[in-house]
């Protein structure tokens, strides 16, 4: 029997048709995952039934009722809890004080903290977590922070929990722990929709799921026992994923780029790799495994404490980004938004950040008609899509502005190392092809390319060589021929169950 | 059903037309931007017309000279404000560079001598604002707040608390001095405004300092030198500002110590108004112009009108959270 049920709910937003039609149902005792690319449509669905959206067309119905949210405290009070990506809590105050914020118990009208602790003490232990309510949130872990978090749902008894990429940023034991939650919630007849990108993770913990795709519903299936991978891969992507990377075997060169025994802050042991002429070497590890905290090693972002870079056979020093890329060396930020762009500039100044050291009269002004070529130059053949140069960047969708990145890179004039560090993430399928190419054709050049990233099939799908890291250490490395998904996640698990 | 799926449809390809056809926007963005500017036209023009003496040569150059000080400070701290920093410690240096150059110049009977060691004097106090706030990483609110303290101190410890008058006929004549009937602090601002408007838009300097402002961490990995940038921003607010100070001390032919206060408050006031972001990231020289323009014209016509001082201060508030209301209406929506 369906407890929600999502019946022709649409979304418009200017110039983008975030959910069109969109219909399906989930029953109450039932895990139900929502499956799709960034910018599917997924978020905004959990936004309409978190009643910060509204939808333009359609309607939903909980236990056989029409239910309308016209903001969050209407969706709360109609029993559902959204519990998103980005957790909502005050860091400074105690698990009590968060658990009952808004509805504080009160003596003789003053707060009393000893009561509030008591009362939450009870509360946690009728749930089952072993958690103390007197210390503050900030104390605790990000996965104790999310079981906090699904604990305020339970304490609302909301019937309806949705839950969008909880696993992202836990480890594997503490993943155990959540599943052992949502598990037990189902068995207490709630509904739970389950937002993830991890395919396994969906076949573990999932029984029905929907597929979305460009903000419509592709699929809804009822049972995942019968349902093939490639299937639901197919559904998500709107092709067959081998066609995806189009990887195509390059002859590879001399040692580029080779790192010895380097060593900064977060790193656990010096760090040893090496990249060769047209390369393509993918880092593959889980988050906080020092992936990126070596690339910036690497480029001179972070301090290192020692170690040696050799750049085509001549040592190097590279003192901060500003050298790195004097020699050649650049790096595409993991964070888009807070590293990589200027959000308030212009996608031409964006573009031109750096290589207008060479294009500048005397160093000192600016040459606009340069800069202008070299922009509409790089829009034209990476097919940025924006009305102008002089659109600010923050503008542009993810894959646009990420290409205004590859193209600041792409105007200097001798790059010889480009380090990715997750290039695609956030980008809509199209873009992504169009990343590739561009990777593939550095590649060709000659270059020697790093790609950093969290999406497994993305580093089996372009890398010729796959290096491994986990907690902090480089874990080992694998060939193409060699590396498939199980062999990469076994280097890559810090602790393997069973 | 079906006609709620026709509906849907229609008003999606409705949004997507509007949104596609991009004139109304720049339009609205373009009247945004020069908003400001058709202000302070009507403004000026409903001056003119209704207060008594306000459009006369004589005013007009009176209000220049008014505002000279404030225009050629105004200048460095767009930049500054710019980047994404903050500097208060201005007006005090303002009143140290005026005491200095009074005490060199009456020691040594040089003015080249005593601008130059003042200029210097202003330079110092720069480096040591951006070196601190660039280098040891120290709030540049707190930093500068703390030189503004200091460096009044320092004013009042050289002068003895005392007023340090000028004797030497040549200093007091180039503060006088003039061209064409404009005088040299009027022209000094004009060249600032030239010089400045100029680096911000026309030159690398420029363009980092605003790409600094609007993501120091990207301009960073983009391989800018945000440090050095920084640093050479508050060197040359420094000497700008040492400068204006002497200019000050040489149009009322002393050495105040206790010159310049609130100085700071009314430059970031110019730069605000003339729409330069706290945030960062966002400047222009013409936004700058018109917002010292309209500071100073409001005081000359209160001043004209014969405004009790105390109410200065109102109508001088009620003005720049006028102008930040504006500029928050102007970029509602921008934000999200």
């Amino acid at each position: 029997m369906s407890f929600l049920r999502f019946e022709n709910v649409s979304k418009v937003f200017p110039g983008v048709r975030a959910l069109s039609g969109v219909s399906f149902e989930v029953r109450a005792g039932e895990v139900h995952g929502l499956m799709g690319e960034n910018g599917a449509g997924k978020s905004t669905l959990l936004k309409i039934l978190g009643g910060e959206y509204q939808p333009d067309a359609g309607r939903m119905l909980i236990d056989g009722r029409e239910v309308r949210f016209p903001n969050a405290a209407a969706s709360i009070a109609g029993g559902v809890a959204v519990i998103h990506q980005e957790l909502q809590y005050v860091p400074d105050l105690s698990v009590a004080e968060n658990l009952l914020l808004g509805r504080l118990p009160l003596t003789g009208g003053w707060f009393s903290k000893s009561r509030a602790v008591s009362v939450a003490r009870e509360r946690l232990a009728a749930m089952g977590v072993d958690l103390d309510p007197a210390i503050n949130l900030r104390k605790l872990s990000i996965a104790q922070r999310q079981m906090i978090e699904i604990c305020k749902a339970l304490m609302r008894n909301a019937q309806v929990i949705a839950l969008d990429e909880p696993t992202s940023s836990l480890s594997h034991t503490e993943t155990e722990v959540l599943f052992r939650l949502v598990r037990q919630l189902r068995q207490e007849q709630r509904a739970l929709i389950y937002i993830s990108h991890r395919m396994n993770e969906i076949y573990e913990l999932c029984d029905a799921c929907t597929v979305f795709r460009d903000g419509k519903m592709i699929a809804s299936h009822a049972g995942l026992k019968d349902l093939p991978r490639p299937t639901l891969v197919r559904e998500m992507v709107g092709r067959d994923i081998a066609d995806i990377y189009r990887y195509k075997k390059r002859p590879v060169g001399e040692v580029r780029l080779s790192a010895s025994a380097l060593m900064g802050k977060p790193l656990a042991a010096p760090a040893t790799f090496e990249v060769r002429k047209g390369e393509i070497v993918g880092f593959f590890g889980l988050v906080g495994a020092g992936r990126s905290e070596l690339m910036h090693l690497v480029y001179g972002a972070r301090k290192k404490e020692m170690g040696e870079i050799t750049l085509d056979g001549r040592a190097i020093r590279v003192d901060g980004p500003r050298s790195a890329i004097r020699h050649g060396m650049v790096l595409c930020p993991e964070d888009r938004k807070e590293d990589g762009i200027v959000a308030m500039a212009s996608v031409s100044d964006n573009i031109n950040i750096s290589c207008r050291r060479h294009s500048s009269r005397v160093g000192v002004f600016l040459n606009r008609k340069r800069e202008a070529q070299i922009a509409d130059g790089f829009i034209r053949q990476l097919q940025i899509k924006t009305p102008s140069r002089r659109q600010k960047i923050r503008f542009l969708s993810g894959g646009n502005q990420q290409k205004a990145i590859l193209a600041r890179w792409l105007a200097e004039p001798d790059v010889r190392v480009v380090i990715l560090d997750e290039p695609t993430r956030g980008i809509d399928i199209g873009a992504k092809h169009e990343i590739y190419n561009v990777i593939y054709e550095l590649a060709e050049r000659g270059c020697a390319i790093v790609v950093v990233s969290s999406e497994l099939p993305e580093v089996l799908g372009i890398a010729d060589r796959v290096v491994v890291m986990r907690e902090g250490r480089i874990a080992g490395e694998l060939d193409r021929e060699r590396a498939t998904e199980q062999s990469v996640l076994s280097l890559a698990l810090p602790d393997i169950p069973h | 059903m079906q006609t709620d799926d026709q509906l849907a449809v229609a008003r999606a390809s409705g949004a997507r037309e509007m949104s596609t056809d991009a004139f109304p926007f720049r339009w609205r963005e373009s009247f945004a931007e020069y908003s400001l500017v058709l202000i302070f036209i009507a403004m000026f023009a409903a001056m003119s017309f209704s207060v008594d003496h306000f459009f006369s040569l004589d005013n007009m150059l009176g209000l220049a000279l008014s505002i000279s000080q404030i225009g050629m400070v105004a200048c460095t701290m767009m930049f500054c404000l710019a980047a994404r920093d903050f500097d208060l410690s201005v007006g005090s240096t303002v009143a140290f560079s005026g005491v200095l150059c009074a005490m060199v110049l009456n020691a040594t009977g040089s003015a080249v001598i005593a601008v130059t060691a003042a200029v210097a004097a202003g330079c110092t106090i720069g480096f040591i604002n951006g070196a601190v706030i660039a280098y040891l990483r120290i709030n540049p609110l707190i930093t500068t707040l703390a030189t503004m303290e200091i460096v009044r101190g320092l004013a009042f410890i050289v002068s003895h608390g005392q007023a340090v008058g000028v004797s030497s006929e040549g200093f007091i004549a180039f503060g006088s001095l003039t061209l064409f009937g404009v005088s040299l602090p009027i022209w000094v601002t004009l060249v600032c405004f030239v010089v400045f408007g100029v680096m911000l838009n026309n030159t690398v300097y420029g363009r980092n300092t605003l790409a600094i402002g609007g993501n120091p961490e990207a301009s960073r990995l983009a391989g800018i030198d945000v440090d050095l940038v920084r640093v050479t921003i508050f060197l040359v607010q420094g000497a700008v500002t040492a400068l204006a100070g002497v200019i000050l001390a040489s149009r009322i032919t002393s050495g105040q110590p206790n010159a310049g206060e609130g100085f700071e408050l009314n430059v970031i006031s110019a730069c605000v108004l003339g729409g330069v972001s706290l945030l960062g990231g966002r400047a222009s020289i013409s936004g700058v112009v018109v917002g010292v323009l309209i500071m100073g014209t409001v005081e000359n016509v209160m001043n004209l009108l014969n405004i009790d001082a105390f109410y200065q201060y109102l109508v001088r508030g009620a003005i720049l959270l006028a102008a930040v209301l504006l500029d928050q209406l102007k970029n509602r929506g921008e934000r999200n």
